[in-house]
């Protein structure tokens, strides 16, 4: 296992430098060298897990809290693994269980974390800028697990190491995200980060989907799904967020189906070799046909899971770096 | 008890530049402008710029130090009030509640509860003190009702004051369509939603000859409207907060929730363009829409967090910027400031001539200081200019020729 410190040089700057972030808010304003250096650091900890005994113990003693104030099943459960492999003690807070129900405050409820003296916390919130607002408040490192519809940074690294590994370069690669974009922060952070690595991104769901001024984060915009995966090398497709809807913005599921879903005839159309990323939870003949989402060959979203871990592994040991005192990172 | 200020640079209606004199009073009403003779109660001002006390349409909250910190000597209060002011009681209670030293003109609701569904007892509250009657901050969806409620208001000759956002464009929006509101990935609406709701509202205001101030005006386009109905001859004007002519929706970048304002904050070519109607003649009125919030409704996720900001200490500096930067003269200025709103109130305030009340401020456009949350005299310091340098700061306050703030 390599330290880190013995990462290749030139590659990125040494020690902190490297990612001289204290918090990680989101993939706005991340260096394309910081974010080479995240997925970097993962590869050893998808290593390390798929082997029996997945054990290390450099962050043993910390305590990680996991804040979700919004339901979460795999990127709870993927930051708790995360924190365990690397010996920490983690403790998951469920909004459902907390004061939040009480009338009590998110500041205070960041506050009565930071006393509780947690050396990093993890935070998902269903309203955009709340995991900022409290991590002015903490001391420790914050990890956005995901905040409205703003950003879900983990998501994207573990999306870009995903396509790293399987296409040995994000750079020049054209990737479509379909779906919801409006709602979607999965799709906001992985806009800016294979944005930032040098890929070429399309966007493509019904109009009324699709945030007003997506065109100016740089990305091509369509509404035809079969025109934009032509010619690209990568689909992510989204779920329709119900939950964050106001109104109606789309007429059934089935006719969603029709205009977006992922079908085998559509995949065929659009050539061969395409990678199907999807964050899940998947919506199983809406967004995506089963005979896809299943096929290992073409598609990723288990494999997505698997780097979803390890990335988390890499964000909670390089942020808790200072605290622990490795070398360089003073 | 009668007052004279003399060797003051007067800022008087209808005149280009401010004029060297002096102004007197017999009681509480202006009796004398130019050269006036010294009395036992003579202020010399001492060659400082002496003007109208601001009459401040539209504010939230009563805030006196706030108010006379910035000069306002007069504030015509919003129905949105907890409970609403849509019932003549709570009318003429709001109407007692700043005197002697602030006069409080409160807007009756134009619908009980605020709720656009039943019309609020629209002569009663005017016979109780209301000044005008207003649509608060909602957005009255019926056409059916919006046009009783102005021909209602014509025949009492109330003004009607319009928040003017087409709610099914708006929805939960809390930003307007941009690349702003698209990064931080908030709801967001279009900016046309002004223009919509105003298009129709003025079509009405033509039916019913109704007297119509449309509070804030933010777009490029509702302009134009307004630039048109007015040249056509309506009764029909309109204002803005110093918030949508000096900062655009950039100033919500880090979800900084003190710029979380309603209309919300808009693009630089709308900003623009209300510079342009502040010029040219558009905007009537630049009021404060002073409403302080404390960390309990600010300190919360952008979304979340209440709407406002706390305007009226730093109205007036502010606003000296628009001189400043040679959009419009100092008289203008106190046009937009005292004159249109106290016409549109219909109080005999507002401007520096015989019979009318002896509201008056002295100041210096050219002191500076800082904007700052933490030193307001403000409830709460929610603004979006917090370290802000400006220029314009007020000496002294006379309500009906009483000094309540030097």
């Amino acid at each position: 296992m390599t330290s880190p410190n013995d990462t290749s040089p030139g590659a990125y700057p040494n020690g902190s430098d490297a990612f001289p972030h204290h918090n990680l808010l989101g993939i706005a304003g991340l260096q394309p060298w910081e974010i080479e250096y995240l997925l970097d650091e993962a590869q050893q900890w998808v290593d390390l897990n798929r082997q029996s005994s997945k054990h290390d113990d450099r962050l043993a003693g910390l305590t990680v809290i996991n804040a979700f104030f919004e339901n979460s099943t795999r990127t709870l459960l993927s930051f708790e693994i995360a924190g365990k492999r690397l010996g920490a003690d983690v403790v998951n807070m469920h909004a459902a269980q907390s004061s939040i129900k009480k009338g009590e405050t998110l500041i205070d409820t960041a506050v009565t974390l930071n006393a509780m003296r947690a050396d990093a916390i993890v935070i998902r919130h269903g309203s955009s800028g709340a995991v900022q607002l409290i991590a002015d408040k903490v001391d420790c490192p914050v990890l956005n697990a995901g905040d409205g519809s703003h950003e879900h940074p983990t998501q994207a690294l573990l999306d870009a190491l995903t396509i790293r590994r399987r296409r040995g370069n994000i750079s020049g690669q054209t990737i479509t995200i379909c779906g919801d974009i409006l709602h979607s922060r999965v799709a906001r952070s992985n806009i800016i980060c294979l944005r930032t690595l040098g890929a070429i991104v399309r966007v493509v769901g019904p109009p009324s989907l699709l945030p007003p001024a997506i065109k100016e984060m740089g990305v091509e915009v369509y509404t035809d799904f079969d025109a934009a995966l032509n010619g690209c090398d990568v689909v992510m497709m989204l779920r329709l967020q119900n939950e964050r809807m106001q109104g109606q913005y789309i007429p059934s599921p089935g006719e969603y189906h029709y205009l977006y879903g992922l079908t085998e005839e559509r995949l065929a159309k659009a050539g061969d070799g395409i990678l199907v990323m999807h964050p899940g939870p998947m919506n199983r003949g809406v967004e995506i046909v089963s005979s896809i989402a299943d096929d290992a060959e073409r598609s990723t979203i288990t494999e997505q899971v698997e780097m979803g871990v390890a990335m988390r592994m890499a964000c909670l040991d390089i942020l808790t770096r200072r605290s622990r005192g490795v070398e360089g990172w003073t | 008890m009668s007052i004279a200020v003399t060797n003051g640079q007067l800022i008087l209606p209808d005149q280009d530049a401010p004029v060297s004199g002096g102004i007197a009073s017999d009681g509480d009403v202006i009796c004398a402008i130019g050269e006036v003779p010294a009395q036992d109660n003579t202020i010399d001002a001492k060659g400082a710029l002496v003007a109208p006390g601001i009459v401040d349409l539209g504010v939230f909250a009563i805030d006196k130090p706030a108010f006379h910190f910035g000069g306002i000597t007069r504030a015509a209060l919003m129905p949105d009030q907890s409970p609403p002011l849509d019932y003549p009681a709570r009318v003429r209670f709001a109407a007692y509640s700043g005197k002697p030293d602030l006069w409080v003109h409160p807007l009756g609701a134009a619908t009980v509860n605020l709720d656009s569904h039943e019309m609020a007892e629209i002569a009663l509250m005017q016979e109780a003190g209301a000044k005008a009657i207003a649509t608060g901050r909602n957005w009255i969806a019926d056409s059916g009702m919006m046009r009783r409620l102005m021909q209602y208001c014509a025949a009492l000759d109330l003004a009607l004051i319009i928040h003017s956002e087409d709610g099914g464009l708006t929805g939960n929006a809390v930003a307007t369509d941009g690349e702003m509101a698209t990064r931080l990935g908030l709801s967001s609406a279009p900016s046309e939603a002004e223009a919509i709701a105003i298009a129709r509202d003025i079509e009405l205001a033509r039916m019913t000859g109704a007297k119509v101030h449309f509070r804030q005006v933010t777009t490029a386009a509702a302009l134009d409207l307004i630039r048109k109905a007015k040249s056509g001859g309506l009764h029909i004007t309109c204002g803005i907060t110093p918030a949508h002519l000096f900062l655009s929706d950039l100033a919500m970048g880090n979800f900084r929730t003190f710029a979380h304002l309603s209309p919300p904050l808009r693009s630089e070519g709308d900003r623009q363009a209300c510079l342009a109607a502040a010029a040219d003649g558009t905007i009537d009125v630049i009021s404060s829409g002073h409403d302080p919030r404390g960390p309990e409704d600010k300190r919360l996720p952008f979304a979340d967090a209440a709407p406002g900001m706390a305007g009226a200490e730093s109205l007036l500096a502010l606003s000296l910027g628009l001189v400043r930067d040679g959009h419009i003269s100092i008289n203008r200025l106190f046009d937009l400031l005292a004159r249109n709103p106290a016409r549109i109130l219909g109080v005999p305030a507002g401007a520096l001539a015989k019979g009318m009340d002896a509201d008056f401020i002295i100041f210096d456009a050219d002191a500076p200081w800082q904007i700052s949350s933490d030193k307001m005299r403000a409830n709460a310091g929610n603004t979006p200019f917090d370290g802000m340098p400006v220029q314009g700061k007020v000496s002294a306050v006379y309500k009906g020729a009483k000094a309540v703030w030097l």
